[in-house]
């Protein structure tokens, strides 16, 4: 078989389960086709990422979408540091969604860790992308950026620029290499005194070929990472010049309000529009395969005349479901069904048969919708056989692909504006195209720009959604109280391979999957399956401690002696909590710990039960190890985020089925936490000196446990089924802390 | 026809008067700092204030806000520095909003702004319950202790 380049890269990485360090960030040499294509100055490409001007104006280019991970700033000073450059001279850009930019680093970290990353995977299964062409995407999710872009990318860019930029000096000067420093975006000769900048030297330099295997440095030599550096995206979002997918403006544009099938898979069968074509601003009523879309010179104007429009859907096998449905098909799955195998250790079966003590629990969780704060939006134009696209994305080179196939245009007739993200959590990554498709198919019948807006409605009802799953579990006691089995049945998909694992020491596991497949939509969200199955994993784990009388934080320690940095990320945790301290009157201490995206988070929670017998989440306190820090308050921010986000998940979020259809409509149907609900947070780096880990998402699987934990002390109540406010605790009958 | 002032420029709007002034300023104006998240005031993405005070633009009919004068985050500054000479590129607000690395997909901030402007320039220094009972806005990204430590740092000074 005839490989290309690329596909040759990605293939070795996934059959040897390694990761070629820094290839694509220096080779083939992808700066000399920047300077021909990109460069129309006197400024220079030194390696892919990064670009000189004479005046020492150092631009690092991004090639990953912002949505308040912080992801600009953070691997601007992966590279920024690697160069040796003054971090005032780096002028931080956004990659242009085109090939040269794409980040196959993130696919190629993912190949050594599980093969094809799976929230990518649709990709593999349901088009003719090859595996080679998964390399031209520019997604940001995975909670990968750092973890790879970062290290095998952005430093490797960095580094080359600056070994280019001493062979460049070194030529210059007739000296050895050796002789040669970089210090603040210059190289010096310090024999002889002489210095010259970035600048000066950026036009020799980007006639070199990149170094394959530049040096990289040690923790001990960084100057940038691992500082506090503000991020540069701040400023425009206290001013309102941020702009958005949403905020792509023009004085001729025009606006479509969409009504799509409310219940998923079905057709539009027929459509009296004369009432809406009447009103004022309305320039046409738009029927698609499965929506139908009013088109006007303002947002509101369309969907005021959206809401006169009479629409007929065909019916369907699910017009009649209800989660109460979905919920006894999954029960049904798993009292029939012995599943796929996920995970058998021993033998777990023969365990529970011969043991004097069971104990069994069921746990079950909702689908959960995004709800991003930017409804999700796209704005197309098409004139011709050329098309210009703005949307808020997690990934633009796919979106400008999905674009111009619905449009039938070649890929490079596809401008995609870049804009930040008004959040992303999963919902706006490639495979979840519905508003993509819909908002090209109107802008083809016009030759204006269109922006497309689902309402925040609009935005709930047609997600893809995180899934509902149910799980059961038994574990098995010796004679001693010893754990001796652990039995898991979980309805799936897996998303995330090995979510349903557990890091603690069970000689007899048996974790295996059934079918949980219904007609609602779904996706990654954030955390993907380790929101599940943390809440699971760890609740039971709680359940277990109790039972046998022992203090939660020791049981888990117990079972964690090979596992050292859980057990460290616990003990910074439960240290800095005051556990097994005296709390205050009627507060009480929640535990959960769990590795995922490579990081390491312990989570405590105090818990108090408020005056209507609802659970008030005071503090959380959190250790999280992700190696090291690239950007400290970053790290923090995200773990807050992450955090919260969970917390919103526990306490209030469910998405429910009725007629097929999502019942919930907007904020009050599907409450956050919001300020005065909101705990304080305390956040913990234990610097391992590890791989660095991931941080968009770690901090949202242990939330749930942790509070549900504290919640069964104070009120006897095991939660068993998310979300929180659904129970009541009227009735407490408060356990005593072991 | 609508009249009113946003940032101090009047305008004049052949509009219905039942347009809520989110899509005026959004969509017939061009002006995209004032965000639309849910329509119907519950989020709070849509702060603007009109004599200085915070509504939510989304369900405020531009019929009630003839000839009255409207504050958008582009003009927030400006308004606030009044007829001083010296302009101030940022308030205290937004400045904390840096300080404090507030932030993150930002796309809420331009109303969380608003609200705590408008709510700190009526009660310099609130309680606890206080910004608790007045700063309903939401943050999906979960800026809350960043927003609460930088309200009582602003508090402070
Ligand atoms: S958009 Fe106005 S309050 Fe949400
Ligand atoms: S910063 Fe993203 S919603 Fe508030």
């Amino acid at each position: 078989m005839k490989m290309n380049r690329r596909r040759f890269i990605l293939a070795s990485a996934i059959a040897g389960g390694g990761v070629l360090i820094g290839y694509s960030a220096t080779r083939p040499s992808r700066h000399r086709r920047a300077n021909e294509e990109l460069v129309q100055g006197p400024e220079r490409f030194i390696s892919s990422f990064i670009k000189i001007d004479p005046s020492n104006d150092i631009t690092i280019y991004i090639p990953h979408s912002e949505m308040g991970q912080g992801i600009h700033t953070s691997l601007s000073m992966m590279a920024a540091d690697e160069l040796d450059a003054a971090w005032e001279d780096v002028i931080i850009e956004q990659a242009p969604a085109i090939d040269l930019f794409a980040n196959g680093d993130l696919v190629k970290g993912f190949a050594g860790e599980f093969g094809v990353p799976s929230f990518l995977m649709g990709l593999v299964n349901v088009s003719s992308f090859s595996v080679a062409e998964l390399m031209n995407l520019q997604t940001t999710g995975g909670s990968t950026s750092i973890r790879y872009t970062g290290e095998y990318a952005m430093r490797t860019a960095g580094a080359a620029a600056r070994e280019m930029l001493i062979a460049a000096a070194a030529n210059r000067w007739s000296v050895s290499s050796t002789e040669l420093t970089t210090e603040l975006s210059y190289v010096q000769h310090n024999a002889s005194g002489r210095s010259l900048s970035f600048g000066e030297l950026a036009a020799d330099a980007a006639l070199l070929e990149p170094p394959e295997n530049p040096s990289l440095k040690d923790r001990s030599q960084f100057n940038i990472m691992g500082r506090a550096i503000s991020r540069n995206d701040i400023p425009a979002k206290v001013d309102g010049s941020a702009m958005y997918g949403l905020d792509a403006h023009s004085d001729d544009m025009l606006y479509a309000a969409i009504k799509l099938t409310p219940v998923f898979g079905t057709k539009l069968l027929s459509v009296d529009a004369s009432e809406a074509l009447a009103q004022r601003g309305v320039k046409r009523v738009i029927e698609l395969e499965d929506s139908v879309a009013v088109v006007a010179d303002n947002y509101w104007r369309a969907k005021k005349a959206l809401e006169l429009v009479n629409a007929t859907f065909e019916e369907s096998e699910f017009d009649k479901v209800s989660s109460t449905d979905i919920a006894a098909r999954f029960d049904r799955e798993l009292a029939e069904s012995n599943g796929s195998t996920d995970k058998e250790v021993g033998d777990a079966e023969a365990a529970l048969e011969e043991s004097a003590d069971v104990i069994e629990a069921s746990y079950r969780v909702p689908y959960l919708a995004h709800a991003a704060m930017e409804p999700m939006n796209c704005t197309v134009h098409i004139q011709g056989d050329h098309a210009d696209m703005w949307t808020s994305t997690q990934d633009a080179l796919g979106m400008r692909g999905r674009v111009a196939s619905v449009a039938g245009l070649p890929e490079e007739n596809v401008t995609f504006h870049q804009t930040y993200c008004g959040g992303g959590y999963g919902r706006r990554l490639p495979f979840n195209w519905n508003m993509i498709d819909h908002a090209t198919l109107i802008a083809k019948e016009f030759d204006v720009p269109v922006k497309t807006i689902f309402s925040r409605e609009d935005d709930m009802q047609q997600d893809y959604y995180r899934p509902a799953v149910h799980n059961n579990f038994k574990a098995a006691f010796d004679a001693n109280n010893k754990v001796i089995a652990w039995h898991s049945r979980f309805t799936g998909p897996i998303q995330v391979p090995g979510a349903s694992h557990i890091a603690y020491d069970i000689e007899n596991q048996s974790i295996r999957v059934v079918d949980g497949d219904s007609h609602v939509p779904i996706a990654a969200w954030r955390s993907v399956d380790h929101s599940q199955q943390t809440f699971f994993i760890e609740s039971f784990m709680d359940e277990i401690a109790h039972r046998v009388g022992m203090n939660p934080y020791q049981m888990r320690m117990d079972l964690l002696q090979e596992h050292p940095r859980h057990r460290k990320v616990l003990e910074v945790a439960a240290e800095a909590a005051g556990y097994g301290q005296n709390l205050p009157d009627g507060h009480a201490l929640g535990i959960a710990v769990q590795e995922s995206f490579g990081s390491f988070v312990a989570e405590i929670a105090e818990v108090s039960m408020g005056e209507e017998n609802q659970p008030i989440v005071h503090k959380v306190t959190c250790a999280v190890d992700c190696g090291w820090a690239v950007n400290p308050d970053t790290v923090e921010a995200q773990i807050e985020s992450g955090i919260i986000f969970g917390l919103t998940a526990a306490m209030y979020g469910e998405i429910t089925i009725e007629n097929g259809r999502v019942a919930q409509g907007n904020f009050p149907d599907y409450e956050m936490v919001r300020m005065a609900t909101s705990p304080e947070i305390e956040v913990h780096i234990v610097e391992s000196g590890e791989a660095l880990g991931g941080l968009g998402e770690p901090a949202t699987p242990p939330i749930a446990a942790a509070v549900t934990n504290a919640i069964y002390i104070l009120t006897g109540q095991r939660v068993r089924e998310l979300p929180i406010k659904n129970h009541d605790f009227s009735r407490s009958n408060p356990v005593a802390q072991v | 026809m609508a009249t009113f002032k946003v940032n101090s420029v009047e305008h004049t709007l052949d509009i219905e008067p039942d347009m809520p002034l989110l899509w005026a300023i959004r969509d017939e104006l061009g002006m995209t700092g004032t965000k639309f998240g849910c329509g119907i005031a519950n989020c709070g993405a849509c702060t603007v204030h009109v004599n200085g005070s915070s509504v939510r633009s989304c369900v405020t009919p531009v019929s009630a806000v003839e000839g009255q004068e409207i504050t958008t985050i582009e003009g927030l500054a400006i308004a606030a520095a009044g007829t001083n000479s010296s302009t101030p590129d940022l308030t205290a607000v937004q400045q904390a909003w840096i300080d404090h690395q507030i932030p993150q997909c930002g796309y809420c901030q331009s109303g969380m702004v608003m609200a705590v402007s408008s709510f700190l320039a009526s009660n310099p220094n609130p309680t606890d319950a206080e910004i608790d009972a007045s700063i309903t806005n939401i943050c999906r990204c979960g800026s809350y202790p960043r927003v609460r430590k930088a309200i009582r740092a602003l508090a402070n000074v």
